[in-house]
């Protein structure tokens, strides 16, 4: 040391806790040609690719999951002769998940117009290519189903064309029920099955997760439109438990830098505010009765979430000691 | 290599393609010159658009890493030798006649070409495929751009190319100059390399040439030099693989790079499991109440 002036007293601190720690993170120190370098890696490179995902996938996830789900609803409504409820739920998923998600999947796509190439093949080992046929599946069921179902309930035509109506409606919404809940939970494995450490550690979570959200934003949506039954009740309380559950299974299955985005960082907030909002919330806003705020609760903590986890997605990408922690260990 | 001239595989003509011959690349940085040589001819035999003019200040390294327009990067360490850690910037010189700590290390890095490639099996458009000579080629025409083999390759290669680019929006990587290679011709970079540190050949001869290699700098005293080819893990091999002084992670290269399908079992598990549960919790409802 030189001179005792503050700036270099500030240095010397620095050199200490560079020497103790390896790593000095923060603005303004680590200037080039410094003498606090140690980034880690190759100069704090990126060791994987963070996604190049934008807004639209996560509201992909969000109404994909949401329209798959309330095909779900819609059987049930079907079997038990909920016929209103049986209408909306299609509805729903007709809009959310055969019309708006694939627009937003194609807006995401670098190249829109070349969409249907993912038609060209069938690879069980891509999620993503798993992913573009459940969702035209779904839509080749949705949109007749509800089509039928509106024929039918609407007594459109009658005697035998009506039974037949009838009978297709229920193919078809069969066919959307088995479809949407893939449709719900593939996503799950679509950003679980990558090499992003917080995504990968969490893969078993995150279907588990998608798809509860998605069953938990049917049931709240459905209730907001007016159908308050002790069904979609129970749903809500059910979607709103596991959520709980999986905000303590997240918060204990920690491993430590390898998946921190999941607790640091704004993502970890998104995370936190979405698990909150779904899980306990929500819960205890059914347990008071107060179920059209239990939805909105539900609703928005979904939204958050996915939103949260493409945030962590880029947050651990772009951290080469997420990568190696999580390979050293 | 050094001595053949003209023989040498990275000059000679071959006809590994037609022959179905695996082939590689193995690159060596204790020859290498920094000269960025190779960095220069994979932009100008494949047309790559420029990856910016950016001064980064990381030493010599302004390319920065892998990506939809940077496809070879040769890499500046300046490494201290007692740590094996990364320094950046200058130490004290002339504090002692001992041996100078650091030394400075330059690596080619590119697409490693894995024998288990994720981008190819991420990948939902058929776009990304296997060539005769075992490399992974992306067939810049059949790709949408989805951006699904960005996060499956677990080395941070493959990337898509952003506006305004010339063919933005599509996923780009190391060609493996697939076009060169069916008319004969030796990859450009391995072409241009003035020490050979970027050999191109037979893949089983660069493996036993790069185990040669290892023997002859153990002899001459050196110590941590190693093979950088992830042959133990579900990536099972590398068609480019590289030489490196001291651990992977000061290269920006993962220590135990996992292809990403492996992880599909568990997920899919986890994903069927719920859509059943749903199901059942729907049923439940229903029966129950209402």
């Amino acid at each position: 040391m030189t001179t005792n002036s503050p700036s270099e007293e500030r240095l010397e601190q620095l050199r200490e806790k560079a020497l103790q720690e390896g790593v000095v993170p923060g603005r303004g120190v680590d200037v080039v040609g410094g003498p606090i370098p140690r980034k880690p890696g190759y100069y704090g490179q990126p060791v994987v690719k963070p996604p190049v995902w934008t807004w639209e996938v996560p509201l992909y996830f969000f109404f994909g999951g949401m329209g798959g789900m309330s095909a779900v609803i819609a059987l049930g409504a079907v079997l038990f002769q909920h016929v209103d409820l049986a209408r909306t739920a299609m509805w729903v998923a007709a809009i959310g998940g055969a019309i708006l998600s694939p627009i937003l999947l194609i807006m995401d796509l670098g190249r829109p117009h070349l969409f249907l190439n993912m038609l060209r093949v069938f690879k069980h080992r891509s999620a993503m290519s798993m992913g573009a046929w459940i969702l035209s599946a779904f839509g080749a069921c949705a949109v007749p189903g509800l089509i039928a179902l509106e024929l039918h309930s609407h007594q459109i035509f009658s005697g035998t064309l009506d039974q037949l109506l009838r009978l297709a409606a229920g193919i078809f919404i069969f066919g959307s029920a088995i479809f949407g809940t893939l449709l719900a939970t593939y996503t799950g494995v679509l950003i679980g099955a990558t090499a992003i450490p917080a995504w990968f550690l969490h893969r078993i979570l995150l279907p588990i997760h998608f798809g509860t959200a998605g069953l938990g934003s049917a049931a709240g949506v459905l209730e907001l439109l007016g159908h308050r039954i002790a069904a979609l009740n129970f749903l809500g309380f059910y979607a709103a438990g596991v959520e709980s559950v999986l905000l303590i299974w997240l918060s204990v299955d920690k491993h430590g830098a390898a998946d921190r985005a999941i607790h640091e960082h704004g993502s970890g907030w998104l995370i936190r505010i979405g698990e909150i909002f779904t899980g306990p919330l929500a819960l205890v806003l059914r347990l008071f009765g107060l179920v059209p705020l239990a939805a909105i609760s539900f609703l928005i903590g979904a939204l958050v979430s996915r939103f949260g986890w493409i945030a962590v997605g880029k947050v651990s990408g772009s951290d080469p000691e997420s990568v190696f922690a999580a390979e050293r260990c | 290599m050094i001595g053949e001239g003209t023989q040498s595989t990275n000059q000679r003509r071959h006809n590994y393609v037609q022959e179905n011959v695996e082939v590689g690349f193995f690159t060596d940085p204790t020859v290498c010159i920094g000269c960025k040589a190779c960095e220069v001819a994979c932009k100008e035999w494949n047309q790559v658009p420029d990856d910016g003019f950016v001064w980064s200040g990381n030493s010599y390294d302004n390319t920065g890493r892998l990506g939809a327009s940077t496809w070879r990067h040769v890499l500046f360490l300046e490494q201290d030798r007692q740590k094996g850690g990364q320094i950046v910037g200058s130490h004290f010189p002339g504090s002692s006649d001992e041996e100078d700590p650091f030394r400075w290390v330059f690596l080619s890095d590119v697409c490693k070409h894995c024998e288990e490639a994720g981008c190819l099996e991420a990948c939902p458009t058929g776009s990304i495929v296997r060539t005769e000579v075992g490399s992974v080629f992306v067939q810049n025409d059949v790709c949408n751009g989805c951006g699904y083999c960005v996060v499956s390759c677990p080395f941070g290669v493959i990337d898509r190319r952003p506006e305004p680019l010339p063919d933005a929006g599509g996923a780009f990587k190391c060609t493996f100059c697939y076009d060169r290679q069916k008319s004969g011709l030796v990859p450009a970079c391995a072409k241009v390399c003035p020490t050979e540190s970027i050999l191109f050949g037979r893949l089983d001869d660069l493996r036993a040439r790069a185990t040669q290699r290892v023997q002859e700098l153990q002899a001459r005293g050196h110590k941590d030099q190693q093979l950088y080819d992830p042959t133990e893990t579900s990536v099972r091999g590398i068609h480019a693989f590289f030489l490196i002084l001291g651990e992977p992670e000061a290269y920006g290269l993962p220590p135990n790079p996992q292809v990403p399908t492996i992880y599909l079992k568990s997920a899919w598990t986890a994903a069927f499991a719920t859509a059943i549960a749903s199901i059942i919790a729907m049923l439940v409802a229903f029966a129950f109440f209402s």
